[in-house]
């Protein structure tokens, strides 16, 4: 750069120029305050704070530590110990209080469903569906009709002890096959019957009658003389609008041809007690609770 | 220092180039390839009274009592708020402004108040200039009390200089730390004001007294002293000149007309003595009325010099008018050689045209009639805003449920709000539905059958509710339906429209 060129003084405005000349345009030389120099001399300091202060530079093997050794995996550790103790009073009080106490204590009502609202996100929804809505074969749980008992102690039994689930005091009760005791046209007649029982309309040249006969002989024992179903035994009451599988014939003749016996596992051992008492908490208060 | 000497000093001064535009002194840092960084120029205002003067003491006394004393301005809410007239409760979510109060979710009052300030500060400039910058900008305010506490303990301009350029000595050691511990104490005074905003200003005093306050409070008044010394003290007009954005915003802002502090060079010029501008005047040439005598320089915060016209340096603060005015007062001139003009006007003047001044016209006019508006929804919204609300969500999953009866129900989240500060019963009902039941969950009904729901003072309660459709008729796929809150005591309503789902 030659020397002579930032002697240059603009006429115009008196400023002297950088020296840089493009086609005859020069550029004014306005610099920056010298305080602006210092504060970047600081940020490049402070930036050194963060070497000392936290981990920072890659060794072989791992990193620089700095003074406070802060790691992400170990700050969200702290951080749920900490949530853990926050919440560990009315943990105690869940696990200790029965489920009526806690259905008439607005404040434990609403920890025990938000805790009940992730628990069920976790565990249930793959199966029940992220409302509780459930789907073909796995039960909707926000409507009016329970398999085992809508109760909150019959709905906190079933999820602590699943059914079918192997477990010992897991509900039992299993709808058999008929495949081999009734014939085709008898097992068409018991679903012709079975979907009169809630008023749906029947095939036509259905024999009801013999329908009728054959549930009373095979049927009754589990789902009822009049089809209102068992809650003992799991046997769903056949009466209502709502159907777990499917309310067409097909559907039916399937279910009497091969049986049902869909499981639910127990989350005895697997979640903790307050956990399931927020989870029965938080099913029955998806509005099909009975009292 | 004889008199001579300092006649001397004057002169020199004098006789050192001004250039038009403020300039900072980087030459003396040249090198080969010329200066990077300049370095700060110091800056030593001679006190001046006078018209302009007097407005930004008012100014400064009213906008620093404000700031320093409305934390303790009492307001009475009752027992379920607190009993500070401003106050920024963010642990509680709540900004209180005397008879005000704003939830999180009104901040669109905010946006409202950012309109207002925004097109307040375009009004400002287009009417006379940069009103805002020469005496309501907090950088000014507090660069003024600084200047003011430096010359009461350094003396005015050139005692100030004299002592600077001379040698260390007891009495100058004394009068640099007897300023800058009076700074520091205004500063800090300013960052216990600021945290004061945010608590009970009482109750935070006496912690604060004590050395029980919160460390953020603690954290904050330091943070602000340091911020107060740094800019008041040290930073001043180059917060105008470097880091401000609106100097030049307001070039894009202003216009023929807007009123400017303008050195009106058709009465100032050609420059000369008192002595010069008589044989001049007396030979029939002409001479202007600018006596050269520096006066407009010394006396400016930001080391500009106005006859170079305006310029990104010039907050136009009106100082140099009153330092100009008494100097033609003194020489039996008229006052006004530098005032609040325009352009166009030094134009009219030398084509002998009468001047014209003109307040009024679209741009003022659209400004002033945007602030009304503005203001105007803010007041409309404020003062029929209900105190009670209501938001509705809907299930997502399952969208319905169907009964064993056949009957379609759905299922919502109810948020309600209760903005009054007393304990109010509310109940919800809902119509577009032929025949529907609400169910609360958790929420057993009372012993008069009625379901109500309590809401706490200036609280929200969440409750879901289910509501069933009974009609034999299936729901169609989607419904509208009104859910509707009444305050039982009152009638008060406040309602929420949502869908009602079926097959």
């Amino acid at each position: 750069m030659a020397d002579e060129h930032h002697k240059d003084i603009d006429a115009v405005t008196g400023t002297a120029t950088t020296g840089h000349d493009w086609d005859g345009i020069r550029e004014l030389n306005t610099p920056l305050p010298r305080w602006w120099l210092w504060t970047f001399y600081i940020t490049i300091v402070w930036a050194i704070g963060y070497w000392v202060v936290y981990p920072a530079w890659p060794l072989l093997t791992g990193s620089t530590e700095g003074i406070t050794a802060w790691h992400a995996r170990s700050a969200v550790v702290t951080d749920l110990a900490e949530l853990k103790t926050q919440r560990g009073p009315l943990m105690d009080k869940l696990a200790s209080a029965s489920l009526p106490e806690i259905a008439g204590s607005p404040q434990l009502l609403d920890f025990a469903r938000a805790q009940g609202r992730v628990a069920f996100a976790d565990n249930c929804a793959p199966c029940h569906g992220a409302g509780g809505g459930g789907t073909k074969g796995y039960p909707n749980l926000n409507d009016d009709d329970w398999l085992w008992g809508g109760k909150i102690t019959d709905i906190e039994q079933t999820i602590r002890f699943g059914a079918r689930s192997g477990h010992d005091k897991a509900r039992q009760g299993n709808m058999p096959g008929f495949n081999g005791v009734l014939k085709p046209n008898e097992i068409s007649a018991v679903a012709d019957f079975a979907r009169s029982l809630s008023g749906l309309p029947a095939e036509a040249g259905a024999d009801l009658a013999l329908g009728k006969k054959l549930f009373a002989d095979n049927c009754a024992v589990c789902h009822g003389d009049a089809g209102k179903g068992n809650r003992e035994l799991g046997a769903p009451n056949l009466t209502d609008k709502i159907w777990l599988y499917a309310s067409d014939k097909a559907t039916i003749e399937q279910g009497i041809l091969n049986g049902r016996g869909a499981v639910m596992p127990n989350w005895e051992g697997r979640l903790s007690e307050p956990v399931i008492k927020a989870l029965a908490v938080y099913v029955y208060t998806f509005g099909g609770g009975e009292k | 220092m004889t008199q001579l000497e300092e006649l001397v000093r004057e002169a020199e001064v004098k006789a050192t180039p001004q250039s038009a535009a403020p300039q900072p002194a980087f030459m003396e840092e040249s090198d080969d390839d010329g200066p990077l960084y300049a370095a700060r120029r110091n800056i030593y205002p001679q006190s001046v009274s006078g018209f302009f003067r007097n407005i930004k003491w008012a100014v400064l006394g009213v906008t620093l009592g404000i700031y320093y004393l409305l934390p303790f301005v009492r307001w009475d809410r009752g027992p379920d708020a607190p009993s500070q007239a401003v106050l920024i409760d963010f642990p509680n979510r709540r900004f209180y402004f005397f008879f005000i109060e704003l939830w999180p979710q009104e901040v669109y009052y905010l946006t409202g108040l950012l309109i207002l300030a925004a097109i307040g500060l375009f009004l400002m400039n287009a009417l006379a200039g940069r009103i805002w910058c020469g005496y309501l900008c907090p950088q000014t305010v507090w660069t003024d009390l600084f200047y003011a506490i430096e010359r009461f303990f350094e003396g005015d301009r050139r005692e100030h200089m004299k002592r600077d350029a001379g040698p260390w000595t007891v009495q100058k050691v004394a009068f640099k730390a007897a300023k800058h511990i009076t700074w520091i104490m205004v500063a800090w005074w300013t960052g216990g004001a600021w945290v004061l905003y945010f608590a009970d200003a009482p109750t935070l005093v006496k912690e604060l007294a004590s050395g029980t306050a919160p460390f953020a409070a603690y954290l904050w008044i330091g943070i602000l002293t340091v911020s107060t010394y740094t800019l008041a003290g040290y930073m001043r007009e180059q917060v105008c000149l470097y880091m401000c954005p609106w100097p030049r915003i307001q070039a894009a802002l202003t216009d023929e007309y807007a009123l400017n502090v303008t050195y009106r060079y058709d009465r100032g010029e050609p420059r000369c003595s008192v002595k010069k501008s008589e044989q001049l005047r007396a030979a029939g040439k002409s001479a202007g009325d600018c006596v050269d005598c520096l006066q407009c320089v010394h006396v400016c915060p930001t080391g500009v010099d106005i006859r170079g016209g305006a310029n990104l340096g010039c907050i136009q603060c009106g100082l140099c008018i009153d330092a100009c005015d008494r100097v033609m007062e003194k020489l039996g001139r008229p006052a006004g050689l530098i005032a609040y003009d325009t352009d166009l006007n030094i134009q009219a003047r030398r084509e002998g045209k009468p001047m014209m001044f003109k307040l009024v016209r679209w741009r003022t006019s659209l400004y002033a009639a945007i602030i009304a508006i503005a203001g105007g929804i803010m007041i409309f919204t404020l003062a029929t805003r209900d105190s009670e609300g209501i938001s509705v969500i809907h299930d997502r999953n399952p969208m319905y449920v169907r009964l064993s009866d056949g009957a379609v129900r759905n299922a919502y989240t109810i948020r309600i709000v209760n903005k009054q500060l007393k304990s109010r019963e509310f109940i919800l009902s809902v119509d577009g539905i032929p025949s529907t039941l609400i169910d609360y969950v958790g929420l057993p009904p009372r012993a008069d059958g009625r379901q109500l729901v309590t809401v706490g003072p200036d609280q929200t309660k969440e409750v879901r509710v289910m509501v069933t459709d009974y009609s034999p008729t299936p729901p169609a796929p989607s419904t509208t339906v009104l859910f509707s809150l009444i305050d039982i005591d009152s009638g008060a309503t406040a309602q929420m429209r949502d869908h009602f789902f079926g097959p």
